[in-house]
């Protein structure tokens, strides 16, 4: 990295540091478009981080998230805490594009000084995150957030990228979303540590409550928490005090019980494990040029005349011998 | 490099149909568009472009207050570091009023009938012209 870049880079995180919201955007930015950016920035603030407690919200398209996060955020506020909220909205797959629409219901939090928002797209990524959460995340932390909502993409069966990343997990229904068994696809209520009824004032609200406890029932707690089945109605705020408070009791029985480290710690070695995988490529790929080899040989193998398999393990296997023998390419 | 655009309408005008038009248009061009809604103050506008670090801010008025709106979302966009920020209108704005827009600077005008096209030709240019793509 050159060093006109690297100062760049401190000077950033100086500003972050102190809470500069143009230095914490203008960082983020500079993350989302650059993966190895991605790295160097973790590693210069990783011992300013670890402090916020991160919450993922998650739930269909239409469910009230956006609403929600803007009302969850300021109760937060009322309470003297600082908020950061990553929102999370699909990317075209065809242009790359993205309309980020969830701001605009939280219009009245655009001026305040202890809220701290970014919307961003998936950028190809499905899980339901983007690549760059993760890093958002982290400078939200260092800017010395309390809390971080992270909003998600409408979970649909595969989405659950949420789960690994945040400390409490709310999964958003709705009544009049069409019939039972969407909801019993599995792993959507699974990742909930709450599970939320939004929009309690409309018709079925208490069926789709008694149908999440009759599911409840059926199912194997797999831990000592029981996730609460919570109604409101994010648009009024009805609701929303008792969520903090759930989110809360959450937290402290995880703190209580141990789950909050053992998570942390899985999601650590997850990313580091990632991170190991990435960087030993992108130095093997640098010296061995394996990509532009495969260039050539597509055709062969989409016409079956070299199996891809085999070229593989050949590639893998010459790589590690010409490193033993101290050789280059 | 992927270009951020805020689509923005400030004051009390509540025609929203070209903003959304432009906003689709823009996503379909690969642009990622925050689309804040309507009713927007002029702090709340610069506010939410340099918290989102924007590279362009489009604004759409068919009210007539363009030239009292305009001028004050420039001047908080400064206030905010965000004086680095492409600004683009369109609308209902008369030929006589563009010149002295522009001087206050908004890059361009876009005035009804004019092509999507033009309006995203006309941000990939300048944001080639930075160095950004």
């Amino acid at each position: 990295m050159n060093t006109t870049l690297s100062a760049r880079i401190d000077e950033l995180i100086d500003g972050v540091l102190v809470g500069n919201r143009r230095a914490v955007s203008r960082l983020i930015t500079l993350v989302e478009n650059d993966s190895e950016m991605r790295e160097e920035v973790a590693r210069r603030i990783f011992y300013k981080t670890g402090n916020a407690y991160i919450i993922g919200i998650t739930g269909l398209p239409g469910s009230g998230k956006s609403t929600l996060t803007g009302k969850l955020a300021k109760q937060m506020l009322a309470k003297g805490l600082r908020v950061g909220i990553v929102a999370v909205d699909p990317s075209s797959p065809f242009s790359g594009g993205a309309i980020l629409g969830d701001r605009i219901r939280m219009n009245d939090l655009a001026l305040e000084k202890d809220v701290y928002i970014r919307s961003m797209g998936t950028r190809g990524r499905l899980g339901g995150l983007s690549d760059a959460v993760e890093i958002t995340v982290a400078i939200f932390d260092a800017c010395r957030c309390d809390c971080i909502i992270i909003e998600t993409v409408g979970v649909g069966q595969s989405e659950v990228d949420i789960a690994e990343t945040a400390d409490t997990t709310l999964v958003i229904s709705v009544p009049g979303l069409g019939d039972d068994i969407q909801m019993i696809k599995a792993g959507i209520l699974e990742i909930g540590d709450i599970l939320v009824v939004n929009k309690a004032d409309r018709d079925g609200a208490v069926q789709v409550v008694t149908m999440l406890e009759t599911m409840q029932m059926l199912d194997e707690i797999h831990t000592d928490w029981k996730p609460p089945i919570l109604m409101t109605t994010a648009e009024t705020g009805d609701g929303v005090p008792e969520l903090l408070e759930a989110i809360f009791q959450h937290r402290i029985w995880r703190e209580e019980s141990g789950a909050k480290v053992s998570l942390r710690m899985q999601r650590l070695r997850k990313e580091l494990i990632g991170l190991l995988c990435r960087s030993f490529y992108r130095q093997l790929q640098e010296r061995f040029h394996f990509e532009q080899e495969l260039d050539g040989l597509l055709n062969e193998m989409l016409s079956r005349r070299q199996n891809p398999y085999d070229w593989v393990r050949d590639t893998v296997n010459s790589c590690i011998q010409k490193i033993k023998k101290g050789e280059e390419k | 490099m992927t270009i951020r655009v805020l689509v923005a309408k400030p004051g009390l005008d509540g025609h929203d149909r070209g903003a959304k038009v432009i906003a689709s248009a823009m996503r379909d061009a690969g642009f990622e568009v925050i689309y804040t809604g309507l009713r927007q103050t002029p702090e709340q506008i610069a506010a939410a472009a340099t918290a989102e670090d924007v590279d362009v801010v489009a604004m759409s008025l068919l009210s007539g207050a363009h030239n009292s709106l305009f001028p004050r979302v420039l001047e908080c966009l400064k206030k905010m570091d965000g004086g680095d920020i492409l600004v683009i209108g369109g609308g209902v704005i008369p030929e006589s009023d563009i010149p002295n827009l522009k001087k206050q600077g908004i890059a361009e005008i876009f005035t009804p009938g004019t092509p999507t096209s033009a309006v995203i030709e006309f941000i990939k240019k300048v944001m080639a012209e930075r160095g950004k793509i």
